[in-house]
């Protein structure tokens, strides 16, 4: 018994071994090694540079303001799709997920096609006779690109938090007297905490890491954090500052993870 | 109690169909003043329906709801003087229990003093004194029970429903809490609208009962009322277990049941009229056989505690018997019911009537 058991775990066991445990342990590795395999912490200390501090800032500053963006759009979304009948909400959410079925690069390189100086939209703003959008290469496109890609995995854990509601918990609110706004702020919003809790953790932490977006949407004068460590995989092939650099990131991630995680909790307690 | 007699609620000619299923059917009911008043029914019948409309929770396709004079049909929840328990309870998960029972105390804006002294009282009230900071989800199902009714009783409304709240406990805690809501509708002295499919519920607490089927209300009256004089095969069939019986009324005071003639005391149905009777299990007396008014053979018996259950097979019938006094199975007997245990009912006139037979 103990033995299958065992034994059925073998599979896993063996996967994350492959692609979970011996790849972060070559992160630490190069992390802490320089080009000779000395062991050194200058590989973590290059996020100090002028340089890389701001990226990291940028990279901070945009995740947030995408993942706030992405909270205000998903909100009343998740709220209209908990109150569809079953046969509306499989509808809706079908439509809301077929995009995501579309492959990521696809999706945002057709942004920069549609935001592009002569691109789709500003065709159809010239031929409005409208003033051009010029937002492609700078910080908004980025936080669009963002919004648009992660903006799913806001709603998801919204909705699902928000349909397991009771309505006659919302009922008995109304009944005890509270307006239609009391009634979200005291009671639907504390209860849907945990959703938006990790709604924000899955847009957050994509977010700051990513670099195909700020690549593609952001133009090459742009740099993220994301950025940068792509280039000293690739471009300068140091996998020892990359490393440096993503085992950082791991500890924002981790630290994020862990606020969030806190906050849950209280959540379901003492948030009034 | 001198306005018991005041009608504090009226529900007129309310409808309310869900796509194309009519729930509720041209219904029309008075509530009075400070009565305990039951809807009694199968599952399925409307009466939580009929609540959520008096509560502000469903609109009526049709019709309106008076309460105390005024139409409140499309008064949103929060404005109706009234609260309800629901039927899961519906408690704040993420709140304390005394800021459950404070919720609708701090909407209507009430002093921090006035606010704890009530929610002292409350607890009192439903047994649970010093609960005030348990989380809601750490209490059983009856206590969570009580806990919604402190919350919904602290903002004294006129009136409180409560839909099938014993529905969810065992058995002992049902008996123990349908005491302890007869002891608070009397210590409140407000009324209390109740919502059960369960007639021993409803027999016991009820002023007034409301027997409901399929949308329609049956019969509406005492408990004594609804059980001794039920107006129809369903009522009959729903109330308790009994013997009903296609019948012919011969004349006034007498009538023909599987060809053998009983006395009644049923008077102006008319001449050779068919009817249906009902007699309960406890008002046939088995005698021996020739002083019977028809004889049979025992066929079943079962020990229940306070009395036998027994069956006898008489004229193509089999009559269910309580007795405290056992027949051994296979022994012929005689049937015998007194004239005033005969209760006659017509015959369902119309299709909708036919329609809530007793297909329960
Ligand atoms: N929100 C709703 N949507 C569709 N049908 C409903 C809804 N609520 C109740 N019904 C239907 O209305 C009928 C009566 O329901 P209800 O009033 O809850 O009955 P009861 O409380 O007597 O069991 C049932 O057939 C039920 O399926
Ligand atoms: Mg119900």
């Amino acid at each position: 018994m103990n033995k299958n058991r065992k034994l059925l775990s073998g599979p896993y066991l063996v996967w994350s071994i492959a692609f979970i445990i011996i790849p972060l342990a070559m992160i630490f590795y190069y992390g802490f090694t320089d080009e000779t395999g000395a062991f050194t912490f200058a590989n973590i200390a290059q996020m100090g540079t002028m340089e890389n501090l701001k990226a990291l800032g940028l990279a901070l500053l945009l995740s947030l303001v995408s993942t706030i963006v992405c909270l205000i759009l998903a909100y009343p979304l998740a709220m209209i799709l908990s109150n569809l009948n079953v046969n509306q909400t499989s509808f809706v959410v079908l439509i809301f997920i077929l995009p995501m079925w579309m492959n990521f690069l696809l999706r945002t390189l057709a942004w920069q096609n549609l935001l592009e100086k002569n691109g789709v939209i500003n065709g159809i703003l010239n031929f409005l006779h409208l003033p051009e959008l010029q937002i492609i290469n700078t910080p908004y496109a980025i936080v669009l690109g963002m919004v648009y890609n992660f903006l799913p995995f806001m709603v998801l854990p919204l909705y699902n938090v928000l349909i397991k509601i009771d309505k006659d918990i919302i009922n008995a609110a109304r009944d005890l007297g509270a307006t239609e706004k009391q009634t979200f702020l005291k009671v639907i919003f504390p209860l849907s905490l945990p959703g938006v809790i990790s709604g924000i953790t899955m847009v957050f932490v994509p977010a700051l890491t990513t670099f195909v977006i700020s690549d593609l949407l952001g133009g090459s004068k742009i740099l993220l954090i994301g950025n940068v460590i792509e280039q000293k995989f690739k471009q300068g092939s140091n996998w020892n500052v990359g490393s440096g650099l993503s085992l950082v990131m791991m500890i924002f991630i981790l630290l994020s993870m862990a606020v969030t995680t806190k906050y849950d909790k209280d959540g379901n307690g003492g948030a009034f | 109690m001198l306005n018991t007699q005041n009608i504090l609620i009226d529900f007129k000619n309310i409808s309310k169909t869900y796509g194309n299923n009519l729930v509720l059917d041209e219904l029309n009911l008075s509530i009075k003043e400070n009565e305990f008043l039951t809807l009694l029914g199968p599952s399925g019948c409307g009466k939580t329906t009929t609540l959520r409309i008096l509560g502000g929770f469903e609109k009526p396709d049709q019709g309106q709801v008076i309460f105390d004079g005024k139409d409140i049909t499309s008064l949103p929840p929060n404005k109706r003087n009234l609260n309800t328990v629901f039927q899961k309870y519906a408690l704040f998960t993420h709140m304390t229990i005394a800021e459950n029972i404070a919720f609708g105390l701090k909407i209507s804006g009430k002093s921090k003093t006035y606010i704890d002294d009530k929610i002292k009282y409350a607890l009192k009230l439903v047994n649970l004194d010093g609960f005030e900071d348990r989380q809601a989800d750490s209490l059983s199902g009856g206590q969570q029970q009580r806990i919604a009714i402190a919350r919904a009783i602290v903002n004294e409304p006129k009136v409180l429903l409560l839909d099938e709240p014993l529905g969810a406990l065992d058995l002992k805690l049902r008996q123990d809490m349908s005491y302890e809501l007869i002891r608070l509708k009397n210590e409140l002295g407000i009324t209390f609208i109740y919502v059960t499919h369960d007639q021993e519920e409803a027999l016991t607490m009820s002023d007034t009962i409301v027997v409901m089927n399929q949308g329609y209300i049956q019969q509406m009256g005492t408990p004594e009322d609804i059980y001794n004089e039920p107006q129809n095969a369903f009522v009959a069939d729903f109330i308790g277990e009994s013997n009903i019986l296609p019948a012919i009324m011969i004349e006034d005071k007498l009538v023909e049941i599987l060809g053998a003639r009983f006395a009644c005391v049923d008077i102006g149905f008319g001449k050779n009229k068919p009817v249906d009777v009902v007699i309960r299990p406890e008002d046939i007396d088995l005698v021996k056989p020739e002083e019977g008014t028809i004889q049979g053979r025992v066929t079943h018996l079962i020990f229940k505690g306070v009395h036998y259950e027994m069956e006898v097979m008489a004229n193509g019938y089999e009559w269910l018997v309580h007795s405290t006094d056992m027949v051994e199975v296979g022994q012929e007997v005689g049937i015998h019911v007194d004239p005033y245990d005969i209760q006659i009912m017509n015959k369902p006139e119309s299709e909708d009537e036919e329609a809530v037979g007793i297909n329960e």
